[in-house]
């Protein structure tokens, strides 16, 4: 391995730290999905430096199954997001509170 | 500072400024995606680094190929603009956003130095697409036919969503 775990790990960290800034922060729905889609790709990284940290292939297979998790939520996301659209002709999460309280 | 070294320490920063690009960015949200495709790429590498290999590949081919693509299909056809987006999300959730931010990098800072002993050796054609694919098929294969399961429900959980009228 070409770099300590504790580096990767970091790494891993401040991608996910800035994922979920911008989810939290961020107005346009679609930032924030793809905010979401930064945070899996930053857990991604987590599973495959323990895989190589230890040898073993099975976090690999769970990075193959948060890829598919991720391409689900971002296609039903975006699929809310065109029906927002249409019914709202807005994107902004402040004018979709309907459910909020 | 070996060659591999330098590679990972360079799509470190790629990744992190693809990122913060994405984030940041509040006026254009089509360069938004160009950042996350940056970062999609940039983790690729990294993968690689990590003798990942088929995740690499796979990483490259669903994220940067698809699931960005399909992002931008969905902000060309909504043609946003701008300006119509007013003030960003104001109060208790940037306080938070910060809060989160500054809680996690103190724990790492806290926590991660040392923490992990040596690196094991990994057996002969370590991520390849042989060793993936023989642990998919034989010990997960339960969890890898219940994802067929979940693309199906996703599929037809956004044709009915996108859909104009459902008679």
């Amino acid at each position: 391995m070409a770099v300590p775990l504790e580096h990767v790990i970091a790494l891993s960290g401040l991608l996910f730290a800035i994922g979920a800034a911008g989810a939290l922060a961020r107005r346009n729905l679609i930032v924030i999905l793809m905010s979401i889609e930064l945070m899996l790709n930053a857990v991604n990284l987590a599973l495959v430096g323990f895989s190589r940290q230890w040898g073993d292939v099975a976090g690999q297979i769970f990075v193959l199954m948060v890829i598919v998790v991720a391409a689900a939520e971002v296609t039903v996301g975006l699929g809310i997001v065109i029906a927002l659209f249409r019914n709202r002709e807005t994107v902004d999460v402040e004018d979709a509170s309907l459910l909020r309280w | 500072m070996s060659a591999a070294a330098v590679f990972f320490y360079a799509f470190a920063a790629l990744a992190v400024a693809g990122g913060l690009g994405m984030v940041l960015n509040v006026r254009n949200t089509v360069a938004g995606a160009m950042s996350l495709v940056l970062t999609m790429v940039a983790l690729g590498g990294v993968y690689v680094l990590l003798e990942a290999y088929l995740v690499g590949v796979l990483q490259i081919l669903v994220y940067a190929g698809a699931i960005v693509v399909l992002f931008l299909f969905v902000v060309m056809l909504l043609n946003l603009r701008g300006e119509a987006f007013g003030p960003e999300r104001q109060g208790f959730a940037k306080v938070l956003g910060v809060a989160v931010v500054a809680v996690l990098l103190a724990e790492f800072v806290w926590l991660l130095p040392g923490a992990f002993g040596a690196p094991a050796t990994p057996p002969e054609g370590f991520g390849g697409y042989r060793a993936v694919g023989l642990a998919l098929f034989t010990d997960w294969l339960l969890a890898f036919e219940v994802t067929s399961l979940l693309l199906l429900a996703a599929m037809v959980g956004a044709v009915v969503l996108a859909k104009r009228s459902i008679e």
